[in-house]
């Protein structure tokens, strides 16, 4: 009893008192479902090659990004981009870049030679892919990293199907479409072109091939009747695309009119413009709420001197000159005739009234049913044919590159377990799981910054020629889009957690940047979970 | 070419740390290194500010003196929770004083260290509000006017709370306590009363006053910081919600302190020899109800109908605040 008068215990550290015994609610670590990643119809995870890109990591970030889709160059320059249009930030300020960092890194990836991973190893099998289009393509390379044997038959004379026959290259120049399919091809992938099959059954049997999936596509225009005098020039869009993609010049005259309102209409006006039309004037029957086109597009149509008239149909195309029909939307959004007409000079018309599946080779598949123009499948995405699938514009689903890529991704994932005869794996979490809202965030601890507007070639500029209409990000530009990403649902390592624990029981772990609650000491007063930036923490009832 | 040059990191450079941010612009809360300086298994109450604070303030100012501290603990809810004999929390020398005199005792050890030649060593003397504003009002005066070489923190959460929410001097107008309640013509703690100690601490000319809350850190810590590079008596109030005499939830004491300052009614700003030198404007102002409404102690505000006279009020107090710290600077 060596101690001081008055004191009879040994000082002690207040480590023995575990409060964590205090708790009613815990908090965990949760990996949220981020709403870019949600409505990626590719199936990209977005937010991790953000985060890889935030600090440079741009081949790791590349890498990410190829791990669902071998074609980033593309996809940053013709996806409609629905990541940015669920991103929260845009709740913020304004939506992150994502659609211009991907194709920032997809440019740098062919600047720098990457190349896409290697494949598993064989597994002897042989799959028939139908159509070298974005789907055929995209299923093809996700069959060879699982290291199945792969040929692609394709019946035009070049691979990229709409890629290459449908979109202009002013929003997609064919040096970078040669380059991605060039890189997928290298993986091991036999190409036929100029191969259209007549009968699927006989080039499977010959072929040896155990499997087949169909992505053909749509690729003929859909026809209306107009009454039209002998002398009127009527044309369909794609072909007017396809010969224009070919370096054609179709003579179009001064005033064009093109008569829809999708994404393909977009294109056909603007690429009149480009082919020297002075007024090019798309004509749609309902008004711009309802039209299909995306947002972006018809800006950069407007923005070129591209006029619309809404709320018209056409009626008789003479030469030089269409008469049109007025049209009024009834209370269900359909629009009706009114019976008053006006006339409109036109050397040209343009039809791009949407596109059809060609049955040819369809018809030859027995037990495959066809409704409403394309092909029923079921949640294996097979047809009633067994071992034969199909997928892209076939299928009933949206039409769009960044569709048909994912449609590839899942295919062969299918067609992997058939093949394999494996039960089927869970049900693909992203249809259950619940994306990220705004309000699980604390946006507090995010800067302002505006969207870094991508530069773009001046207007008068743009419709003189093929240009490429859009530019790309520098370096510095993409890291500071990338930087913007506010990481929904998931850790990014601000330290907040760390920080804020009155009780110091968040843990850092050395060397990862990723913690660990110490529940020990820590009481679930929840100032972590509340003060987490990207809504990373989660506070559950804790077990009695 | 619209672009913008990378001057922030886009990603949290308000947080505690980043990946991405250059180590020395990060906090010391974001360090591994850290002291810890109020270590776990204190017996404070969840999501208790003062805790938070405490570690806060204490940690900078440890690396600011590379670990070379005293501390001197007013009788309170930091001392109370922090150390029950015989165990301790605090991982720096520590001394409980009475509730009066912390400063007095802070002097002491400043002169004892001077005297026996241990001049690398710095002094820090911190109390709640009560045994600030109220009960060591008057030797922290002394502290002032002698200009003794002591950092002294008030952790000010509004009254006294481990005795059982009585209201102190820095009680803010309308809030109910146990002895202010929330009955009559004007409900809770009367206007026109209560001490503001960071104009009182300036208008002694001390070398350094500051104000700091729990939700800005890099402000926090930068204001230790420059409290311990200087010498002489120094003064820094720290607000700290309560989420037991607040009535507000434990997982809210950030946020209330940030609602705090937004709104204007704790205003952060720094002053030396008795001259405010900068403030720090608020970013997305908020009324005064958004701060005052999740708090129970201001229920009586919002009932049916709601106070809006005296909410008005409040707001005014905010207003005033704001002009006089020039909070809301006009747009560049």
């Amino acid at each position: 009893m060596d101690k001081p008068f008055a004191i009879t215990l040994d000082v002690k550290s207040s480590l023995a008192n575990h409060t964590g015994t205090w708790r009613s609610e815990r908090p965990v670590y949760v990996d949220g479902l981020p709403p870019c990643s949600h409505a990626c119809p590719a199936g990209e995870q977005i937010q991790a090659w953000l985060y890889a890109a935030e600090d440079g990591s741009y081949e790791t970030a590349w890498r990410q990004i190829v791990n669902d889709n071998p074609f980033p160059a593309i996809m940053g320059r013709v996806c409609y981009h629905p990541c940015e249009t669920a991103c929260n930030r845009g709740e913020l300020d304004t939506a992150v870049g994502i659609n211009s960092v991907e194709r920032f890194l997809g440019d740098e990836a062919i600047k720098q030679g990457w190349q896409l991973p290697a494949s598993a190893a064989t597994t002897g099998k042989r799959v028939l892919v139908v159509g070298a289009g974005p789907s055929g393509l995209s299923a093809a390379y996700h069959l060879r990293r699982l290291g199945h044997d792969v040929e692609i038959h394709e019946a035009a004379s070049q691979a990229g199907g709409m890629m290459r026959y449908g979109i202009p290259t002013f929003r997609l120049p064919r040096d970078i479409l040669d380059i991605e399919i060039a890189r997928l091809l290298e993986t091991g992938i036999t190409l036929r072109l100029d191969a259209r099959i007549a009968d699927l059954a006989e080039t499977m049997r010959t072929g040896h091939f155990d499997a087949a999936f169909l992505a053909v596509g749509a690729q003929l225009s859909h026809r209306a009747y107009i009454p039209a005098g002998q002398a009127a020039r009527i044309l369909d869009a794609l072909s007017v695309l396809s010969s224009a993609a070919d370096g054609e010049q179709p003579k179009l005259g001064r005033t064009v009119v093109v008569y829809g309102g999708g994404n393909t209409a977009m294109d056909a006006a603007r690429t009149a413009r480009r082919l020297g039309a002075e007024d090019a004037i798309v004509v749609y029957r309902r008004t711009q709420v309802q039209m299909p086109a995306d947002e972006l597009e018809l800006q950069e149509a407007l923005d070129e001197g591209v006029r619309v008239k809404w709320l018209r149909t056409i009626t008789q195309v003479d030469e030089g000159t269409l008469k049109l029909e007025k049209m009024q939307l009834d209370d269900n959004g359909v629009p009706q005739p009114t019976g008053e007409f006006e006339e409109l000079a036109a050397d040209a018309v343009v039809l791009a009234l949407g596109q059809d599946v060609d049955r040819a080779l369809l018809d030859t598949v027995p037990g495959i049913a066809i409704v409403d123009g394309v092909v029923q499948i079921d949640d294996a995405m097979m047809t009633g044919c067994d071992g034969v699938f199909a997928g892209g514009d076939v299928v009933p689903s949206t039409r769009s590159v960044t569709v048909g890529i994912g449609h590839g991704k899942r295919v062969a994932r299918h067609i992997d377990e058939w093949l394999r005869h494996t039960t089927a794996r869970p049900p693909n979490q992203l249809g259950t799981r619940t994306p990220v809202a705004f309000g699980q965030l604390n946006p507090w601890y995010f800067n302002d910054a505006p969207h870094a507007m991508r530069p773009r070639l001046d207007l008068a500029r743009r419709t003189a020629d093929f240009t490429e209409v859009v530019g790309g990000l520098d370096a510095e530009t993409a890291l500071y889009e990338a930087r913007r990403c506010m990481s929904c649902g998931n850790c990014f390592g601000c330290d907040n957690c760390f920080g804020v624990c009155p009780d110091n029981a968040v843990l850092k772990l050395v060397g990862a940047h990723s913690y660990a609650i110490d529940y020990d000491y820590c009481k679930g007063c929840g100032l972590c979970a509340a003060e987490c930036p990207s809504g990373a923490i989660e506070m559950e009832p804790e077990r009695s | 070419m619209t672009t913008q040059g990378v001057k922030y990191y886009q990603v949290g450079s308000r947080a505690v740390g980043n990946r991405l941010l250059d180590p020395a612009l990060r906090t010391e809360q974001a360090s591994l290194e850290r002291s810890n300086s109020l270590n776990s298994g204190h017996r404070a109450c969840q999501g208790c500010g003062e805790a938070l604070a405490a570690r806060y303030v204490v940690d900078a100012a440890m690396r600011a003196t590379n670990g070379r501290l005293v501390a001197v603990n007013a009788t309170g809810c930091l001392e109370v929770f922090s150390t029950p004999y015989p165990e301790s929390s605090w991982q720096l020398p520590w001394l409980h004083s009475l509730f009066a005199n912390a400063s007095s005792v802070a002097t002491g050890v400043a002169a004892a260290l001077k005297a026996t030649g241990q001049d690398d060593v710095r002094v820090l003397a911190q109390g709640g509000d009560g045994g600030t504003v109220d009960i060591g009002m008057a030797c922290l005066s002394g502290m002032f006017e002698r200009n003794d070489d002591v950092l002294y923190v008030c952790y000010d959460n509004e009254a006294y709370m481990n005795t059982g929410v009585q209201r102190s001097g820095a009680t803010p107008p309308a809030a109910r306590t146990a002895t202010t309640q929330a009955i009559g013509l004007e409900p809770g703690n009367p206007f026109g009363t209560g001490k503001d100690m960071p104009r009182i601490a300036m208008a002694h000319e001390i070398p350094y006053v500051a104000t700091a809350t729990v939700s800005e850190l890099h402000d926090l810590e930068a204001k230790v910081e420059r409290a311990m590079s200087m010498h002489g008596a120094r003064y820094l109030h720290v607000l700290v919600p309560c989420p037991l005499g607040w009535g507000s939830a434990p997982a809210d004491t950030v946020l209330l302190a940030r609602l705090a300052q937004r709104s204007g009614l704790f205003p952060l700003y720094e002053a030396e020899h008795g001259e405010v030198t900068s403030s720090v404007p608020i970013r997305g102002q908020v009324p005064v109800e958004e701060y005052l409404r999740p708090q129970k102690r201001y229920a009586h505000l919002f009932g049916d109908p709601p106070r809006t006279d005296i909410l008005s009020r409040l707001q005014t107090i905010a207003d005033r605040n704001i002009a006089r710290y020039g909070l809301l600077p006009e747009e560049a």
